[in-house]
């Protein structure tokens, strides 16, 4: 407990407060990353994933390569990047987006997926044009989650932005790194306290606009409680043929 | 590529370092998640409190949590075990949602079928809804697999050795080769994880063999749309860090 009064200390030293290596700076320098980052990435995977989850097209390709960049190791992507163009704010920013785009695109297609098909096709039979459908249903219904995809795209920015000091002096992980080399653990404590404060901090933003953004009316995106169903569930005025074509229309 | 050849040795050490901080993490997860998530499962009160406490365990960022947990837990900092207990809480912060979500998927007709013959509570957990929530439980380990592979990377930084030693030291020394290196090894040693676990999915529950065929195709790089809802499938992706 002594290293966290120690830590608390730090974090209201005024000493910490001005110069260089002042927090609000670190702390502004952290999030405003992260905010360029996740705009970089959403301006890429947005538009994709609408177009996936649309078409239905090229779903395979993005499920699969979703699955292998989870595999990828950020730490390693990012001294790679920083390897090969040098250190500085650069390497840390094309890592990044390239770990933000797989969440966001998930979040635009499956947005898109979870979408009842008969909604789409009622729009459809009223007329609504392609553009239409994908403004006007499409997008308000699938947007929480995207925006689902975003607060997991965030959060991940934050944690590897903190990594992103070990390659740059920049943001909140300065303290981290610099702590551990001097074995001063009042700074890396203190920093570690503000990395968490701010991811938590994140997490909590995006929770709420994801529900906020729930087009009323509509409970998409939201887990359903399966504990309130009726304990029979199967409806029974489906004819018996109907029956056995579920799967072929489930898939 | 010289340098691959020249430090084979060297990869395959880190290799095993990397197995044996990811494996306990992975197995431990698991075991710890199954009661907490039954939990969260079983009373509407306590899904709520569990399923945000796991939710905000798992938005701390790994290196702070690194930091942070030998202090709380009383280890030093550059022990393994450190990095074994965060890399768990991770995985139990994933896999208590699985659980839960795994066992509200077993039909409400079976299980009340099940009380019906006379299973008691115990039982019809261990014999009626484990193994049939498996293939989503199945789905969430290999997801927690992949992910508990890549996040014990991270532990180099502070000086626990595994294969992201291989990042740190080939930053160091600016040798592109030892990274490219690490990142191959890491993904395949994920790869080769999942593929255990699937195989180990068929042998323990032969009566999905014959779907498995048909997701594991779709799944090949390990993603979970056997999870069955989109929103869940969103949600495992949470993980990628």
């Amino acid at each position: 407990m002594n290293f966290f009064a120690e830590a608390l200390q730090w974090l209201v030293d005024p000493a910490n407060y001005v110069g260089l290596n002042a927090i609000p700076l670190r702390l502004a320098q952290h999030l405003g990353f992260t905010v360029v980052t996740l705009v970089i990435a959403s301006a890429i995977a947005i538009p994709l994933g609408f177009l996936i989850g649309h078409t239905g097209r090229g779903r395979s390709v993005a499920v699969a390569s979703a699955g292998a960049f989870r595999a990828i190791p950020t730490l390693g992507l990012l001294t790679l990047v920083a390897l090969s163009i040098g250190i500085g704010l650069n390497a840390p920013y094309i890592a990044l987006t390239v770990l933000a785009v797989p969440p966001i695109l998930a979040g635009a297609y499956t947005g898109f997926e979870a979408i009842d098909r008969r909604t789409i096709d009622a729009a459809r039979a009223v007329g609504m044009s392609e553009v239409q459908i994908v403004r006007q249903v499409e997008v308000p219904l699938g947007l929480p989650l995207l925006i689902g995809g975003l607060r997991s795209a965030a959060l991940q920015v934050v944690a590897t932005a903190t990594l992103a000091a070990y390659v740059a002096d920049f943001g909140l992980g300065r303290y981290l790194f610099a702590g551990l080399k001097t074995r001063d653990y009042a700074e890396m404590l203190g920093g570690s306290i503000l990395v968490i404060l701010m991811a938590l901090a994140l997490e909590g933003l995006f929770a709420l606009t994801q529900r906020f953004v729930v087009p009323r009316g509509v409970l998409a995106g939201r887990p359903t409680d399966i504990r309130t169903r009726s304990s029979r569930p199967r409806p029974v005025m489906e004819s018996a043929i109907e029956e056995g074509q579920k799967n072929v229309h489930s898939k | 590529m010289t340098w691959i050849w020249a430090n084979l040795d060297l990869i395959w050490d880190r290799t095993l370092d990397h197995v044996v901080l990811s494996v306990p993490a992975i197995v431990l997860s698991f075991i710890i998640a199954l009661p907490i998530g039954w939990l969260a499962h079983r009373y509407r009160a306590s899904r709520g409190v569990i399923l945000t406490v796991v939710g905000l365990l798992y938005a701390i960022p790994s290196l702070p949590l690194f930091i942070i947990l030998p202090i709380i837990v009383g280890t030093s900092t550059r022990s393994p075990l450190n990095l074994v207990i965060a890399l768990t809480l991770y995985g139990v912060a994933l896999m208590v949602r699985v659980v839960a979500d795994g066992l509200a998927s077993v039909d409400l007709d079976v299980r009340q079928s099940a009380s019906a013959v006379g299973f008691s509570t115990w039982t019809e957990f261990w014999q009626v809804e484990l193994p049939l929530s498996g293939p989503v439980l199945l789905a969430g380990l290999r997801v927690v697999a992949v992910s508990t592979v890549s996040l014990a990377t991270v532990g180099a930084v502070i000086g626990v050795q595994s294969l992201g030693s291989l990042f740190t030291d080939g930053f160091q020394r600016g040798i592109q080769a030892e990274i490219i290196a690490g990142i191959v090894a890491t993904v395949v040693l994920a790869l080769v994880f999942d593929a255990l676990l699937v195989y180990a999915g068929r042998l323990l529950m032969p009566w999905t063999r014959s779907r498995a065929a048909t997701t594991v195709t779709d799944n090949a790089a390990g993603s979970v749309s056997t999870a069955a809802t989109p929103a869940s499938e969103n949600r495992s992706r949470e993980i990628a860090r």
